[in-house]
């Protein structure tokens, strides 16, 4: 199981600064949680962990692994996978190409065969829509695809940025039992959420994120029964 | 007369086709509108002729050799001049803009080194006596231009369509960033799409330089017009959509010339391009760069 040590990390655009110095760790097996208003800084955190943006300052530590700059392939490399804001399957290619870009790191076709029987039966939704272009799919569809394709990888630790945004309630219930799911088989997650209180309920440690600073981090059960977080987040 | 001035055409065509090949690829994998291209292409035939009337190579050997270094001499222009405008996501006008400085001046110093007349290869490197068929007349530079438009257009495809290469090539055209999340180095791609249309654009200046036997420094340049009717056409990155358009503008100017008046041919050439781009901005066969890629 991976763990993950994020040190005074901060990124910026020109002159924006927006993470000012973030700091949060990720232990082996959890759930931890980023969550925070829109433009707090969340979609950039997962950006740099996952080497789109070179930080400006700070240090990325993965399983004892220095990561601080490293190029995005070298990361996935290493096991830290993510599931993009957005999802960003590739919208022109087949669902099956989508899986096949998952293993790309993977040369053993019985390995990659493997994992993709393994995606198909968390996900049989997929199986039927195969050959289908991605871009065709529902959003819902589309998220599973974005998660299956992360699976392809075998991630040690997987960032997951906004998995429930623009979807119905029923298929958020769906995510997030999927990502329950997937840390009873021993998946490490940072999860970065909107949705504050699903995020939460799943969760075992959270952090929470306001204009690229961390204000208040925690047990999951404390931050969700904390009243600043239940009047900013949780619509109390 | 028509069916020769088709065959015609249909070279002339393949010309440009074989011209526009690594350009739309360069355009729909690495979304760059690299301008040096043409200068690949001037490369090509420059090493060509120095390595078949200098040092005597067969022309089966020169020509490969070309590819090779054109292609070479493509990775070094796009790691110096282009790589960090990609890795800074500079919008699409600084990437044209600087290559078209650096090639109007790699275009002016082999002008200065070589000298701005025009050169001819050795008259063994290909038979100059053209072949008749059905009383249509076609040489063997022709032929070969035919052949190699095919095998090269067959090839891309094939790679593009049928290998995991291809997949991850077309991964990185629709999304960068994500490909580079599944573990796709796309730096080390962006090198070899550099490399392909590098040493696509040095083949295309031996076969197009050995058809009309007039090696210059600016010849790049000259087909560089085309090759932007031809790409924009055919929609840019698409590879079956440069074929169709570059066959196509060949016939229409050969038609033009022929029935019309030859000063005419490149006013109908660019009023295509216009009425094309007015009708259907996308280019003449859709949108879509990586499905089609």
């Amino acid at each position: 199981m991976s763990s993950l040590l994020v040190e005074n990390l901060a990124v910026s655009y020109g002159r924006t600064e927006a993470l000012k110095g973030i700091t949060l760790r990720v232990e082996p097996g959890q759930i931890v949680c980023l969550i925070g208003a829109n433009g707090a800084g969340k979609t950039t955190a997962m950006r740099a962990l996952s080497g789109l943006l070179r930080p400006r300052a700070g240090r990325i530590t993965f399983d004892g692994t220095d990561i601080t700059g490293l190029r995005p392939h070298r990361i996935a490399g290493l096991g830290l996978l993510q599931v993009p804001e957005g999802r960003q399957v590739f919208a022109e290619l087949t669902v099956a190409e989508n899986l096949a870009l998952g293993a790309w790191l993977v040369t053993d076709p019985s390995e990659i065969a493997r994992r993709r029987a393994g995606v198909l039966e968390r996900f049989p939704r997929l199986a039927e829509r195969a050959q289908q272009y991605a871009g065709s799919l529902s959003g819902g569809e589309q998220q599973m695809l974005a998660f299956g394709r992360a699976l392809m990888g075998a991630p040690k630790l997987l960032l997951l940025d906004e998995p429930s945004m623009g979807l119905a309630p029923i298929l958020v219930d769906e995510i997030f039992t999927a990502i329950a799911a997937l840390k009873a088989e021993g998946t490490t997650i940072l999860l970065v959420e909107q949705n504050a209180s699903a995020a939460l309920e799943v969760a075992d440690h959270a952090y929470v994120l306001e204009t690229g600073r961390i204000v208040l981090s925690g047990p999951a059960a404390t931050v969700a029964n904390d009243r600043s977080i239940i009047t900013a987040y949780l619509g109390g | 007369m028509l069916a020769q001035q088709l065959t015609n055409g249909l070279v002339l065509g393949a010309t440009y086709a074989l011209f526009a090949l690594g350009f739309t690829l360069m355009f729909g994998v690495i979304r760059v509108i690299n301008l040096v291209y043409g200068f690949y292409f001037t490369a090509g035939a420059f090493i060509v002729l120095f390595l078949t009337r200098t040092l005597g190579w067969p022309i089966a050997a020169a020509l490969p050799a070309a590819a090779l270094l054109s292609g070479c001499i493509a990775i070094v222009i796009d790691a110096l001049l282009l790589t960090r405008l990609r890795r800074v996501g500079a919008p699409e006008l600084s990437s044209l803009m600087v290559t078209l400085g650096a090639v109007l001046a790699l275009y002016a110093t082999a002008t200065a080194v070589l000298g701005p007349d025009i050169k001819r290869f050795p008259a063994s490197v290909i038979g100059a006596e053209a072949m008749e068929f059905a009383s249509i007349r076609i040489t063997q530079a022709q032929v070969l231009i035919l052949l190699a438009t095919a095998v090269l257009v067959g090839g891309l495809l094939a790679l593009m369509q049928g290998t995991r290469l291809g997949l991850a090539l077309r991964a990185m055209a629709e999304n960068p960033d994500a490909a580079g999340l599944m573990g796709i180095d796309t730096g080390r791609l962006a090198a070899l799409v550099s490399f392909i249309s590098g040493a696509l654009a040095g083949a295309g200046g031996v076969l197009i330089g050995l058809n009309f036997n007039a090696i210059q420094p600016y010849m790049g340049e000259a087909m560089m017009l085309r090759g932007f009717v031809v790409i924009i056409v055919g929609g840019l990155g698409d590879i079956r959509g440069a074929l169709i358009a570059g066959l196509l503008l060949g016939v229409v100017e050969v038609l033009t010339a022929g029935y019309v008046a030859s000063g005419l041919k490149e006013a109908v050439a660019f009023a295509i391009l216009v009425a094309v781009l007015w009708f259907r901005p996308a280019g003449l066969f859709g949108r879509a760069v990586a499905r089609r890629a």
